[in-house]
């Protein structure tokens, strides 16, 4: 295994054009020897990879390797180091309609009132300068309504956002995220600090939006396995390198073990799942290495 | 204008006949009393908007901050001749400016505004031991002075009313984004930081414009307890706004109308109103929570 590897070319993906400054044009992303640092700290480099139209790709990684860096690239937020990024064609851009974006979720004050309709607005005209025309209120209002309905968040979505649980604020968020009709999702770590039914319903909400919608859909997530089903490759963010392929190329005892210089074993059990074992110190661990916001936000 | 006040404070208090058009008549007669009106409904307005934002973004701490940093420099201009008004507002636009740029994220400094605050407060002291007139002005700057508010006042306050009710529209969607989901806003290319500066800027020229009639101390009664009480209430943001409006102008007159008939002070009368009101609507929402909290039908789903 070397060291950038990309491992199983992208089934759905444009070839590359070998140059390395041209992206594939069907691509959605394209990253040709992308880097990534943070301030002077580098976080992860030599990431070549493009992301089909429609594609299902899982982000794993410990905690700290830089998986929330990658979207925030994509989104435009933060430079890449060094290469190349392209987004539906483009240099990133702040901004970019084509994209929703769910960012981690920070627990909402309980005492807020605003329903979550009101939220869900925001991803629809909330850049937007003035107080709105009072003439387009309507089709606001039922853009909002469809997107509630899409996550199938109607039973509460008029509830103020205080209220909610975890599950529904995320049904919610996706929502908001969707309202714009994007071409491709960033979902950072949506299925975090859910119980696990509610892990599988909110992946299966975000696989069939995407499929009806023909969304491309990054997602963060700690788990693979309420994934596997629905998800198309895995992307491997660990050790300073970007890795992407199919789970049963990625998520293997010999290319994880290489990957973390440790005895790593993948174990699979009868309904297909996969536990990785030898990596207890970062399990044991999950949010050793997260960078808790100050107070509040 | 002062020694129809003067004139009126020595007369008996006028006691309130019960014919409403008549008491509504005799209040509006004195001059004092219309100008008290007027500028405490233009402000009643500026200070419901703009306080709405205040709650919502979490900045009742920066906006005390700054009407203390304006109290500095109201002091100052006393001390050294110009304009207390003018001072107020260069120094509390200043002190926007400074704590906009120093982070996206106003939330969680309170130590650095703090130290700030405390600074702004020693320096209005130092100067207001350099003025040599009377320690009425002071007192006027700290808890307002609506009754001596005069035509030249108003027409300040309504310019920087109208100009400030002009930005707040034109930046009122993204600054709604930017407080209630800032990392989404940013991507969305909401320009965080220069929104923040923005609405801090308004904050000081609200501020500014409040002094005059509740004064440095009591500009939270205008300036965030509406805010608080309708942030607890309302689920559409344009509701909010409204009923902050609302609140701020039935504080401020109902103070006026009952300082006319008695002898408490109107910036007492205005906070008092203001936190009676809070303590009943936070009474009124806990009883209600407990009693009904959501449909059952998703208590499962939980």
């Amino acid at each position: 295994m070397t060291k950038q590897a990309v491992i199983a070319p992208a089934p759905l993906a444009a070839p590359a054009t070998g140059d390395g400054r041209a992206p594939g044009p069907a691509a959605d992303v394209t990253a040709r020897d992308l880097a990534a640092s943070y301030g002077r700290t580098p976080v992860w480099s030599g990431a070549t990879f493009d992301i089909a139209p429609g594609e299902f790709v899982a982000v794993l990684g410990p905690n700290g390797a830089g998986k929330s860096t990658l979207l925030r690239l994509i989104l435009g937020v933060q430079h890449p180091a060094s290469g190349l990024l392209r987004v539906m064609g483009d240099p990133p851009a702040r901004g970019n309609p084509a994209i929703g974006y769910v960012p981690q979720r920070r627990p909402i004050d309980p005492d807020v009132r605003l329903a979550g309709t009101e939220f869900v607005k925001l991803g629809l005209s909330g850049h937007r300068w003035g107080i709105g025309v009072p003439g387009r209120r309507a089709e606001l209002d039922r853009r909002v309504e469809e997107a509630v309905a899409a996550v199938g968040a109607e039973g509460y979505a008029r509830q103020p956002l205080g209220t909610m649980s975890g599950g529904e604020l995320q049904r919610l968020m996706l929502a908001q995220a969707v309202v714009g009709g994007p071409r491709l999702l960033l979902l950072d770590e949506p299925l975090a600090s859910l119980d696990v039914r509610n892990q599988m319903t909110v992946a299966q909400v975000v696989a069939h939006l995407a499929g009806a919608r023909g969304m491309a859909v990054l997602l963060i997530a700690h788990d693979v396995n309420p994934l596997l089903p629905v998800l198309d490759r895995v992307m491997y963010i660990a050790r300073g390198q970007v890795t992407i392929g199919h789970p049963d190329d990625v998520i293997t005892s010999e290319h994880l073990s290489a990957l973390y210089d440790a005895n790593v074993e993948v174990l699979h059990d009868s309904k297909g799942r996969l536990f990785v074992v030898g990596l207890e110190e970062e399990a044991a661990h999950p949010h050793r290495h997260e960078r808790v916001p100050a107070d509040g936000g | 204008m002062n020694r129809a006040l003067a004139l009126w404070a020595s007369a008996a208090t006028p006691k309130p006949s019960w014919n409403v058009a008549h008491d509504v008549h005799q209040l509006f007669s004195y001059p004092f009393m219309r100008h008290a009106f007027l500028a405490g409904s233009i402000v009643a307005v500026l200070a419901g908007v703009v306080g709405y934002f205040v709650v919502l973004r979490q900045s009742s701490f920066a906006a005390h901050a700054l009407s203390e940093v304006g109290f500095a420099g109201a002091a100052g201009g006393i001390a050294y001749g110009f304009s207390a008004v003018s001072g107020l507002l260069v120094m509390s636009l200043l002190g926007a400016t400074l704590m906009g740029l120093l982070g996206k994220r106003l939330r969680g400094r309170d130590a650095v505004i703090g130290t700030v605050l405390a600074f702004s407060l020693g320096l209005g002291s130092y100067f207001l031991t350099r003025y040599k007139g009377n320690a009425s002005g002071a007192f006027g700057l700290l808890f307002g002075e609506i009754l001596g508010i005069s035509a030249h006042d108003i027409w300040v306050i309504a310019l920087a009313g109208a100009a400030t009710l002009v930005v707040m529209a034109v930046i009122y969607r993204p600054l709604l984004f930017s407080s209630l989901d800032e990392d989404v806003a940013e991507a969305r290319g909401v320009p965080i930081r220069g929104l923040s500066v923005a609405f801090l800027l308004l904050v000081a020229v609200a501020v500014t414009a409040a002094v005059q009639v509740v004064g440095v101390l009591l500009i939270f009664s205008l300036l965030v307890t509406p805010g608080a009480i309708a942030d607890r209430l309302c689920r559409t943001p344009s509701r909010a706004v409204a009923l902050c409006v609302a609140l701020s102008l039935a504080f401020v007159w109902a103070g006026l109308v009952v300082t006319y008939y008695s002898n408490f002070p109107v910036g007492f009368l205005i906070t008092a109103f203001a936190f009676g009101s809070y303590l009943l609507v936070r009474l009124a929402t806990a009883i209600h929570t407990t009693k009904a909290d959501r449909p059952p039908i998703l208590m499962n789903s939980r």
